[in-house]
């Protein structure tokens, strides 16, 4: 079987070491709030979803119980992407299972924006993997360094939401998912005021009854 | 930290990951339920973007180089530029304009 064409390598591996900086950040971030070594890079392993790893790590010192709430319900977003990957992700069910760590917001993006099967899946992996390493290595130097990266001067902080706008985009030519996400994103923001954390997003979600709405009036 | 904070999160977030491929990865939903569910995950990235942009520590705010690096990155991908130069585009315009400032 060949492996990844360049332009998906070239690709997995912006985003990868983009986020990885951010990675770096984590680690020193949750240093600092006295998260040990260890158990910063037990959440980048076993969490492996960096928005409610930094939620989590906000809750040492008040109340470490919301903070697993908020980060439960941030990262609820992630059945919507599993299931949309669910044909992508074939094979046995012991490798289903195993592809599903690495079932996130970048790699689902990228495997959406691919027009075959084939290159999905190797968008998938490519970024999944490239970017758990990445990811990875930034926690562990970010904790052992203990010194801060100020990612923002690199505006790495512009490059995720970037990338992600950039994946997404082809999704949006449809006039429905148009208007699902202008929605969700009315949501999330008057949400964000509002509402607790981690909540936003996963109400952002009920954008897509409003596109489907409009387009069953419409007809 | 506690432990149990970390494994509740790592077992219920690989949960949710998971259920999709697990559950439905040997069958192939109907093109409505497919469609709904890529509507989801779509809908979903996009409210991503705009809360990294307008609200990236968890409360509305106008953080002028970050939302300009996002709107220079919307730009490049709107005229189809490659991936990696929209995510250098939003990281260089963001760089640039917090240097200056």
């Amino acid at each position: 079987m060949p492996g990844p064409d360049r332009t998906i390598l070239r690709d997995a591996l912006t985003i990868s070491v983009a986020v990885g900086v951010i990675g770096i950040s984590f680690g020193v971030i949750a240093t600092g709030r006295g998260v040990s070594v260890l158990e910063a890079q037990a959440m980048s392993l076993f969490v492996f979803a960096g928005a409610s790893q930094f939620v989590l790590v906000a809750g040492v010192g008040s109340s470490l119980a919301a903070a697993v709430v908020a980060a439960l319900l941030l990262n609820s977003r992630h059945v919507a992407y599993g299931l949309s990957l669910a044909p992508v992700l074939r094979g046995p069910r012991w490798r289903r299972a195993a592809a599903s760590h690495v079932v996130i917001d970048e790699s689902t993006a990228y495997a959406l924006a691919q027009d075959d099967p084939a290159r999905s899946r190797q968008g998938f992996f490519a970024v999944g993997l490239l970017l758990f390493t990445c990811w990875q290595a930034g926690t562990a130097i970010g904790a052992a360094a203990g010194t801060a990266i100020d990612y923002e001067a690199f505006g790495i902080d512009a490059a995720f939401p970037a990338a992600l706008l950039a994946l997404v985009a082809p999704q949006l030519r449809d006039r429905t998912a148009r208007i699902a996400g202008f929605a969700g994103i009315a949501i999330a923001l008057v949400a964000t005021e509002i509402a607790p954390r981690g909540l936003p997003i996963a109400l952002a979600a009920l954008g897509v009854l409003v596109g489907l709405g409009v387009e069953r009036a419409r007809r | 930290m506690s432990w149990w904070a970390i494994a509740t999160l790592a077992l219920g977030t690989y949960a949710m990951k998971a259920v999709g491929p697990v559950v439905l990865g040997s069958r192939t939903p109907s093109p409505a339920l497919t469609r709904l569910f890529s509507l989801t995950a779509s809908t979903l990235l996009v409210a991503v973007v705009a809360l990294a942009t307008f609200a990236p520590t968890d409360e509305l705010g106008v953080d002028g180089p970050l939302i300009a690096g996002v709107t220079a990155a919307a730009a490049a991908t709107a005229r189809r530029a490659p991936f990696a130069i929209v995510v250098l585009v939003a990281a260089g315009v963001t760089a640039a304009l917090r240097a200056i400032s």
